[in-house]
């Protein structure tokens, strides 16, 4: 799917969990998220600290697609 | 029995009347073997005869596609053959879809046994593996002694109508079509077979090889994201709660457009998981676990993001085929662009 929407013309980036994947499928912005049943959350922390890094994780993918890329780039999420 | 009757098609470079310079060639029929068809014929032995050869040259047919298949056809038709085979073309492109193209052709309007035989990587394989059997061969004519045999044998199976193995058993590149089959041993021990072989660094074959995956290259970045709308996708599968459009939890077969306007947070009343193959429980609690409704909206109330589209789209990406996929965002992908969304964040389990 991310293919296609970037064939399509729209810049996409994939949040995923098991970034090889992506990188195998062939998407070009990749942010690392948590775990495959909850990757833009964690259940262990409490419902703030839970909110506060699914913020980190989608400003890293605001940032990746303010950002140029040229190739496959995986952006590390800073916590 | 006689023997069975085989027309055989190649192209000006292989039927010797020369190279670039000729493939405007217009289509002949010749009594008998010409070139390559000597390597077939010694290959089917006693059991078929090569009765006819049809010439063509490639630029002539891939310019001419639809006259010229017409023109072959009639060829092949009046020859009246058992089976029919085209090529090999090896890696040669042009070579590759006229092989693909007349051999369908055959198969489909003559209903005449037929098969061809190409590199994997020809076009031609691409475009027509799943409607005819190619048989793979080496990327040169020099594969010519090792792919005769295959296609003769492929060929007399096809024309006596007997079972036709598997891929890796008849030598054709695969198309698409899975066969159940029992292995002597369990899977258990060929897992740690092949990966004894791997640590030593020896040849080993996957019994379940990846798809070939095509590549895009990167749209721009979003100049100004505080003025951009920005869409969610998910392929994790959440849906409103009930499931309302019956999305499978796994092989979805479709995907869900649902609005989210005046919605700044997934609930565990509203939104669930129709996803199948990962513990729901997390998603199922707090969907924005998966599609961050809650955190982008906070972001469109800050000014970080212009906006966030009205709709989110969502499939189930367990076991969901790439084909289903790709012709889901084909689609969606089209809304987008008309609703003016600048940047997709996609999200996966």
């Amino acid at each position: 799917m991310v293919k296609e929407i970037e064939r399509a013309g729209i810049p996409v980036v994939h949040i995923c969990t098991v970034t090889p994947i992506s990188l195998t499928v062939g998407a070009n912005r990749i942010v690392p998220a948590i775990a495959i049943p909850h990757p833009l959350g964690n259940p262990a922390l409490t419902a703030e600290e839970e909110k506060n890094i699914r913020r980190k994780i989608l400003e890293t993918a605001l940032q990746a697609l303010s950002t140029e890329v040229t190739d496959q780039t995986v952006f590390e999420v800073k916590y | 029995m006689s023997k069975l009757r085989v027309v055989h098609y190649i192209n000006q470079f292989f039927a010797q009347i020369g190279g670039e310079e000729m493939a405007d060639y217009k289509p002949e029929y010749r009594e008998g073997i010409v070139g390559p068809g000597l390597a077939l014929q010694t290959a089917f032995g006693e059991e078929a005869e090569i009765v006819g050869t049809v010439i063509c040259g490639d630029s002539y047919f891939n310019e001419n596609l639809e006259k010229a298949t017409a023109e072959v056809l009639e060829m092949i038709k009046a020859a009246k053959p058992d089976l029919f085979i085209a090529g090999p073309a090896f890696n040669a492109g042009r070579y590759g879809v006229a092989c693909g193209t007349i051999t369908d052709a055959v198969k489909k309007e003559l209903g005449i046994p037929a098969l061809t035989g190409m590199y994997v990587e020809n076009p031609g394989a691409d475009m027509f593996k799943s409607s005819v059997y190619i048989i793979s061969t080496k990327n040169s004519a020099a594969g010519m002694r090792d792919a005769a045999p295959k296609m003769a044998k492929l060929g007399l199976k096809l024309a006596k109508g007997e079972k036709v193995g598997a891929s890796c058993e008849d030598g054709y590149i695969p198309n698409g079509i899975r066969v159940n089959l029992f292995e002597k041993e369990r899977g258990s021990k060929r897992a740690v077979k092949m990966l004894l072989a791997k640590i030593n660094g020896k040849p080993f074959t996957t019994e379940y090889p990846m798809p070939d995956f095509d590549r895009v290259p990167p749209c721009p970045a979003v100049k100004d994201i505080a003025h951009a709308k920005i869409a969610l996708v998910t392929s994790g599968g959440i849906v409103p709660k009930g499931n309302p459009d019956h999305i499978e939890s796994s092989n979805a077969t479709h995907y869900g457009k649902y609005d989210i306007e005046g919605v700044d947070d997934l609930t565990s009343d509203t939104y669930a998981t129709a996803h199948g193959g990962y513990d729901p429980v997390y998603a199922n609690e707090d969907a924005d676990r998966v599609l961050p409704v809650d955190v982008m909206r906070e972001f469109e109330k800050e000014g970080k993001i212009g906006s966030l589209y009205r709709y989110f789209y969502t499939t189930v990406g367990n076991g969901t085929a790439v084909k289903s996929a790709k012709a889901f965002a084909a689609e969606f992908s089209k809304e987008l662009v008309a609703d003016g969304v600048q940047a997709v964040i996609l999200t996966s389990t």
